[in-house]
């Protein structure tokens, strides 16, 4: 059922557990009592005794539950369209209900590339019809991916793309990536990149560190990212374009981010969640799932990834979903293609380094709902409150609930998850999109 | 009990710690290594007889695939399939079925239906036979004849039996690996034997773009300067050096490297009168090695290819072993089952 052409949700009351609020760019909000929260027309209509005191077509009951604004991932690839193999419109955007998600952002990485206005409308047109999450296209910063020639910015932002990227392709050279900014930056434009020299990179596969030397792999040393960052935030600096650093990996790129914000640049950054949970250890049996680009590093730097979005200095959690069929990790390790099939298990992955007292509750949830809407500033409609008038657009799960995650559990099309078979903490019981179940639902 | 499995190299022992797979030498303790050698030095004898054969192989099917070229790793390995009495299957998939776009998983599933009891895989990704071991075909007993960058456990083992033959001994040993140790998986093989036999002292003796990061964390010392490097050896292994190397602007000529890190009469004047030469092959004379040296008393570099195949006798009849020995206990295992049943 379309999302834009659904019949109006009828109101749901939402009765129990704590409501999740107050978040902003510099707080981390908090949690409270849920005095009755309701919903009416698709946004929030009452909190508190009011709505309680209201009749709903729906009650959900949120007991032991967390009620919080739905999750919004910066970095989500939905395979469609293109990649059919790997996953399409429907069965992502449903993993990423399951995984407390309202909101995706789609890497602009399919074939056709999201270079022109025509293919945006392509995608908005398929999401209209059968995405159970809103999806926010992210435009090619340039044509083709190919990191040479400007594409139509102007175009992408007119058809709707909330920022631009270059999807973890390299750009030729420095001076491309300075046009790239100063255009990008008349339109008052987010650039999303994930900071790569790839020269430096080379052929790599891995963090250049301990696991590499030993297992005889091919390393990406660290400062392959750090030169690219630091390269970004002078070229942001220069050019004054809103610059976000996508998918950080290393403990000093975490330290230039702070230090360039101090000196008042405009640079935002996220951190995908395998990042915060896995190390390079995670190869040192050649496990091929675990082949993620950028890499993953060392110990060090997972805890300084970590105390960044304890600080707030990364402002967002992605998930940085890349389903997979399952031949694309058949392979021996360089082999095989990069990236884990994630968004269900964000929230469980999370809550466990919650459990490990790494992150507060509210600095998790801040960095999947205020952050990342900050990052794309006026695209993201904000609910941060949960206050009247606010779209409904939630997560409901509960913290302490276990799940294992595997294919009777699972519901994106990739196989390729980075924890199968484990308990986990955290179960969604309910996302709702304007007021609709997006999840559970129905198999299309 | 041989060995204690650690980490996710238990994939290449059996239960009882016995090898069924030969994989790396990460995580085999220095009583297995032991019984490596000592087996391979029981069938030296049999490479001295008339007829070179014994039957512990026989009846079983072993397939040489090589998805990277070699001639001499390749025959070594063929020679002592056959005097295990094995039927052998020579497989060079860098021109056959991965050219036609068969992945490497269905190429291994084909030769598996084909009832082949060991596949011996050279590949040039690292961790290959780690993944053919562990996800395509566990019931195949596979040996490791070199991937990637990293490891190459059957030639570092005949190394060891070459310097068992001539120094008796480990404890003491000073051992040095000179050149590319960046990209040899011989290297990283050799330092790990060294290390879980006793030697004293592993020194690598090479410029800073061919020493792979934190190479210490192996269990060796860094040398920059040859000259220095040289002193009070018992064993200088040269490595090869590959001339794509001065493309890829880790070295600046081979003149220089060969100055710097090549093997002559008067570098090696300064190791210990009775330090051994050794070198993987195949030799560059004049780049990392002079030939009067390679020729000279001190080599034992023709040693070593004779202990190629002694060493690959022992490692695949032992892997086979360890894998009818498995085969057996899960045959045991479903009777039992059916005897409750």
């Amino acid at each position: 059922m379309k999302l834009s052409s659904r019949p109006p949700a009828g109101s749901v009351k939402i009765i129990g557990g704590q409501l999740y609020r107050g978040a902003t760019a510099t707080s981390a909000g908090a949690l409270e009592a849920n005095p009755g929260l309701l919903i009416k027309n698709g946004r929030i209509a009452a909190v508190g005794p009011d709505a309680l005191a209201q009749a709903a077509d729906e009650t959900l009951m949120a007991e032991n539950c967390i009620v919080s604004p739905g999750f919004l991932d910066l970095c989500c690839n939905l395979r469609e369209p293109g990649s059919s193999q790997k996953g399409n419109m429907s069965s992502e955007t449903r993993a990423a209900a399951h995984g407390g998600f309202t909101s995706v952002c789609a890497a602009p990485d399919t074939s056709p590339v999201n270079d022109s206005g025509a293919v945006t409308n392509l995608i908005r047109d398929i999401a209209a019809s059968r995405a159970l999450v809103r999806v926010l296209p992210i435009g090619a910063v340039t044509r083709g991916l190919e990191g040479e020639l400007l594409s139509d910015m102007a175009g992408l932002q007119k058809a709707g793309c909330v920022a631009l990227g270059n999807a973890s392709q390299g750009l030729r050279n420095a001076r491309v990536l300075r046009c790239c900014m100063s255009y990008a930056q008349t339109f008052g434009l987010t650039l999303m990149f994930s900071p790569e020299n790839q020269a430096l990179a080379a052929d790599g596969y891995a963090h250049d560190g301990l696991v590499t030397t030993r297992l005889g792999l091919l390393g990406i040393p660290e400062v392959a990212e750090t030169t690219a960052v630091m390269e970004m935030i002078l070229l942001a600096q220069e050019t004054g374009v809103r610059l976000h650093l996508s998918q950080l990996s290393c403990a000093r790129s975490v330290d230039m981010l702070a230090e360039a914000r101090q000196r008042g640049i405009q640079v935002t950054a996220d951190v995908a969640m395998h990042q915060l949970a896995f190390t390079e250890d995670a190869l040192s049996g050649f496990d091929s799932r675990f082949h993620v680009r950028p890499p993953l590093r060392s110990e060090r730097d997972r805890q300084a990834l970590v105390a960044g979005v304890r600080d707030g200095v990364i402002d967002a959690i992605v998930s940085q979903h890349q389903p997979h069929e399952s031949a694309a990790k058949q392979a021996p390790l360089a082999a095989s293609e990069p990236g884990l099939s994630s968004i269900e298990v964000v929230l469980s992955l999370g809550l466990e380094r919650v459990a490990a007292n790494e992150l507060s509750l509210p600095q998790l949830l801040r960095a999947l709902t205020a952050g990342p809407a900050a990052v794309l500033g006026q695209s993201a409609a904000s609910n941060a409150d949960l206050s009247a008038g606010a779209v409904a657009d939630l997560c409901i799960f509960n913290p302490d609930q276990h799940w294992r995650p595997g294919p009777g559990t699972l519901v994106s099309a990739g196989g390729n998850g980075p924890v199968l078979e484990r308990s986990m903490p955290g179960v969604v019981h309910y996302t709702l999109v304007a007021g609709h179940k997006a999840w559970p639902s129905l198999l299309p | 009990m041989t060995a204690i499995a650690t980490g996710p190299h238990h994939l290449q022992l059996t239960r009882e710690g016995q090898l069924r797979h030969f994989l790396t030498l990460d995580g085999l303790g220095r009583e297995l290594l032991t019984d490596i050698l000592d087996t391979a030095d029981s069938f030296i004898e049999v490479g001295e007889r008339t007829i070179k054969k014994v039957p512990l192989l026989r009846g079983r099917t072993v397939v040489n695939l090589f998805f990277e070229s070699s001639t001499r790793t390749r025959s070594t390995f063929e020679l002592a399939a056959k005097r295990l009495s094995a039927d052998v299957l020579n497989l060079d998939i860098s021109t056959s079925a991965t050219s036609k776009g068969e992945s490497l998983a269905d190429t291994l599933y084909n030769l598996e239906a084909m009832a082949s009891d060991m596949f011996v895989v050279r590949h040039a990704q690292s961790g290959a036979p780690h993944f053919i071991a562990e996800s395509v075909t566990p019931k195949v007993a596979i040996i490791n004849a070199g991937d990637g960058r990293h490891a190459h456990p059957t030639q570092a083992m005949l190394d060891m039996l070459t310097i068992r033959q001539h120094k008796k001994t480990f404890a003491g040993l000073k051992v040095a690996i000179v050149g590319d140790v960046l990209h040899s998986r011989v290297a990283r093989s050799q330092i790990r034997a060294l290390n879980e036999l006793g030697v004293a002292e592993v020194r690598v003796i090479a410029p800073g773009t061919l020493l792979p990061r934190d190479v210490e964390a192996l269990g060796c010392t860094v040398e920059y300067d040859m000259l220095r490097g040289m002193k009070d050896l018992d064993v200088v292994i040269m490595l090869r050096l590959q001339k794509e190397r001065m493309e890829g602007a880790l070295l600046p000529s081979e003149g220089e490297f060969y100055r710097l890190y090549g093997l002559d009469r008067a570098k090696l004047a300064l190791a210990k009168p009775d330090c051994i030469v050794m070198h993987p092959g195949p030799i560059n004379r004049g780049v990392e090695i002079e030939s009067a040296v390679a020729d000279g008393p001190q080599s034992v570099i023709l040693n070593q290819v004779t202990n190629g195949i002694a060493i690959r006798m022992a490692v695949m009849s032992m892997a086979m072993g360890g894998q009818l020995a498995e085969r057996q206990q899960a045959l045991n295992d479903m009777a039992k089952q059916e005897v409750r049943l």
